[in-house]
């Protein structure tokens, strides 16, 4: 797949208006954030964005945020696949459907699931039931030992978070893998088929380096939206400091107390770490071209 | 990845600009006031500022348009603080105002300004409970028992959650109480409290171990009181709600008398949500005459029985004998006896480090 270059007139201007609009619409209010996390002593602002009550709805909100982006980009890739392929009249439909966490109050959609467990307990039984729970309150609790130290957080709860977020970020996998898939010609397939490579050797082989990097940002993007995620989640679990507390929560705290530089001391340490991982999605998707190549 | 880029770019930009404009015009020369106010009181001003449109128009004749906002408390004042040009502030907790007297914007002494601590209606902190009261919750002391769930919500971000934090530790403590509704039993609480010196309450071992136990029963902590509402009423989580009265008697109109009960606890906190005039605004948009007649207004019979019919509690003894069906008798102990104030009150049980993050800081 060779890619045609267009060379656009004008080109030093608009890249001069794109630096200078993106400066003024994300990196100043950035700074803002940044200057006023500053008034803070390192101490003061390590206190707090390093007390335990904090540190644990770090540890909710990555956790789940980073479940939610794997589940999504598991059953994302699949759910666009199909919908590339439509194999059945009416899948138009969902393929509209897919859009509705983005065009939803997030609040709608937190109080939506809040009622749905409330009304009909047993749907929340067979999503996250029991043996969910423990196999989730295992697996998190290896990680928790290997890397922070036990776990304080609740499992079910938590579990409440990773749906909620999955529900919320669901697009993100989709509508990035779907163009990709859109433009794939079948006949490499047929020609990687007719080499005879089996079918997981041409996925592998074929399918996947070309989908990699579409996939790998729909995951980071899915990924630093669920971080931020506030609306939605306050309704699905108990907002338990330690326990049940997601970090956005945490910032709204210290704003109510009027700790202006502390609220957003927490909200640099979020978004450091957002930044981190779409640092490391690049750097993945760098070596995921050069693999392809 | 061109193609891509297009799709998700906008989608991206437009979730993340994502934020609250807060716009209020204020003309000069025009009679228009804003009141900014707390979460509940949406149907009090209305009919408020309808009754004083009318009032104000008859005796000085002028046309007076009032503007409001509601939202919590907390997040209301720190708006003013951060420029909305409100007239007027009437808030859950005089802490809020305070926070804008801090900022520059109102004067010192605002709480002599008006009579009653400047708050036209007082309220307290009832029990809801599930119809027939099926655990038999009657007293502050049965909300600790095993296995009762009680719903409030975090009174680091909500003012009822605040009230109720206290009311349960006042309780605890064994604090002094009155009978509110007879103006005698009022006057000697407003001397007491001007005449207290030290505050006991707040070394009760009692008192914290009670409180400690309380948060242990408590599944969900909401954000705000409607929040809590919602948890108990239409998720039908806990055996007990903590909240407002007059929230109390809208969850039973809202939700059905043949659904919950409201039980009363022999004893509870007055809850003093108090008004001011912000000096700043109504000195540069010379509105200091009409603020001041709008926020005594609050004060005259027919005000203070628009209250009562929406469960606040009167501050006039005689409007309160009334509605003594509804808003029944109750002892209730002072903040300011009892605590000394809200800023004691905060500093020790809420702000950072306080006995509230002691409970729940992680073993």
């Amino acid at each position: 797949m060779s890619k045609r270059r267009r060379v656009l007139p004008g080109f030093p201007f608009a890249m001069g208006y794109s630096m200078f609009y993106l400066s003024i619409i994300v990196l100043l209010p950035l700074a803002a954030l940044i200057l006023k996390s500053a008034q803070l002593s390192w101490d003061d602002f390590w206190k707090t964005a390093n007390s335990d009550v904090v540190r644990a709805s770090y540890r909710l909100t990555f956790q789940a945020s980073a479940a939610a982006a794997l589940i999504n980009g598991l059953f994302g890739l699949i759910i666009a696949w199909v919908l590339v392929r439509c194999p059945f009249p009416g899948c138009r439909l969902f393929d509209a459907v897919v859009d509705f966490p983005f065009a939803l109050p997030t609040a709608v959609a937190g109080l939506t699931f809040g009622s749905l467990y409330a009304g009909m307990p047993w749907i929340e039984q067979i999503l996250i039931g029991d043996w969910v729970t423990a196999a989730w309150n295992s697996t998190a609790g290896r990680i928790d030992a290997l890397t922070l130290g036990p776990r304080t957080l609740s499992g079910l709860n938590e579990l409440r978070v990773v749906l909620m977020l999955t529900f919320v970020s669901l697009p993100f996998v989709i509508r990035t893998v779907q163009p990709v898939l859109q433009e794939w010609e079948i006949e490499t397939e047929q020609a990687a088929h007719s080499l005879g490579a089996s079918n997981w050797l041409t996925f592998r082989r074929v399918i996947m380096p070309e989908l990699m990097p579409a996939w790998l940002s729909g995951m980071a993007l899915a990924f630093a939206r669920s971080v931020g995620e506030y609306g939605s989640v306050i309704f699905v679990t108990g907002n338990i400091p330690g326990k049940s507390q997601i970090a956005p929560v945490q910032i709204m705290q210290q704003l109510e107390e009027y700790r202006y530089a502390q609220a957003t001391a927490i909200g640099v340490v979020l978004l450091g770490v957002a930044l981190l991982v779409l640092l490391l999605v690049n750097v993945l998707q760098w070596w995921a071209n050069r693999q392809a190549r | 990845m061109r193609l891509l880029k297009k799709i998700v770019a906008p989608a991206v930009l437009a979730l993340s600009a994502i934020g609250f404009v807060h716009h209020a015009s204020a003309q000069e020369k025009s009679a228009t006031l804003l009141n900014v106010s707390y979460d509940p009181t949406r149907e009090l001003y209305d009919e408020v500022n309808r009754l004083f449109a009318k009032q104000y128009k008859s005796t000085a004749g002028v046309d007076v348009k009032i503007e409001q906002s509601h939202g919590g408390s907390s997040k209301q004042a720190r708006s003013v603080v951060d420029g909305l040009k409100a007239d007027v502030v009437t808030l859950a907790l005089g802490y809020d105002i305070t926070a804008i007297e801090k900022a520059g914007l109102i004067e010192k002494g605002w709480e002599k300004e008006f009579p009653g601590n400047s708050s036209p209606y007082t309220s307290t902190i009832v029990f809801v409970v599930r119809k027939g009261n099926p655990k038999g919750i009657k007293t502050w002391a049965d909300l600790v028992k095993q296995g009762n769930q009680v719903i409030v919500a975090n009174p680091k971000t909500s003012g009822a959650a605040r009230w109720a934090f206290l009311a349960g530790w006042g309780d605890a403590a064994k604090a002094k109480t009155y009978d509110l509704s007879k103006a005698d039993q009022v006057k000697a609480s407003t001397d007491a409290a001007a005449a207290a010196k030290d505050h006991p309450a707040y070394n009760s071992a009692e008192a914290r171990a009670y409180v400690a136990a309380l948060y242990k029963n408590v599944p969900v902590l909401d954000s705000g009181a409607r929040g809590s509402t919602v948890t108990f009423a239409q998720k039908n989580v806990g055996d007990v709600l903590l909240n407002w009265e007059n929230e109390a008697h809208l969850v039973l109109e809202e939700f059905g008398k043949d659904k919950f009960d409201i039980i009363y606890p022999p004893v509870s906190i007055l809850a003093e949500p108090q008004v001011a005039i912000v000096d700043k605004t109504v000195d540069a948009k010379g509105t200091r005459k009409i603020a001041e007649a709008y926020l005594n207004f609050l004060y005259t019979k027919e005000v203070q029985d628009v209250a009562g019919q929406l469960h606040y509690r009167p501050r006039d003894t005689e409007v309160l004998a009334r509605y003594s069906d509804s808003l029944p008798k109750i002892q209730l102990f002072t903040i300011d006896e009892t605590f000394g104030g809200w800023d004691k009150a905060t500093k020790a049980f809420f702000a950072d480090g306080g006995v509230f993050d002691q409970i729940y800081a992680v073993k």
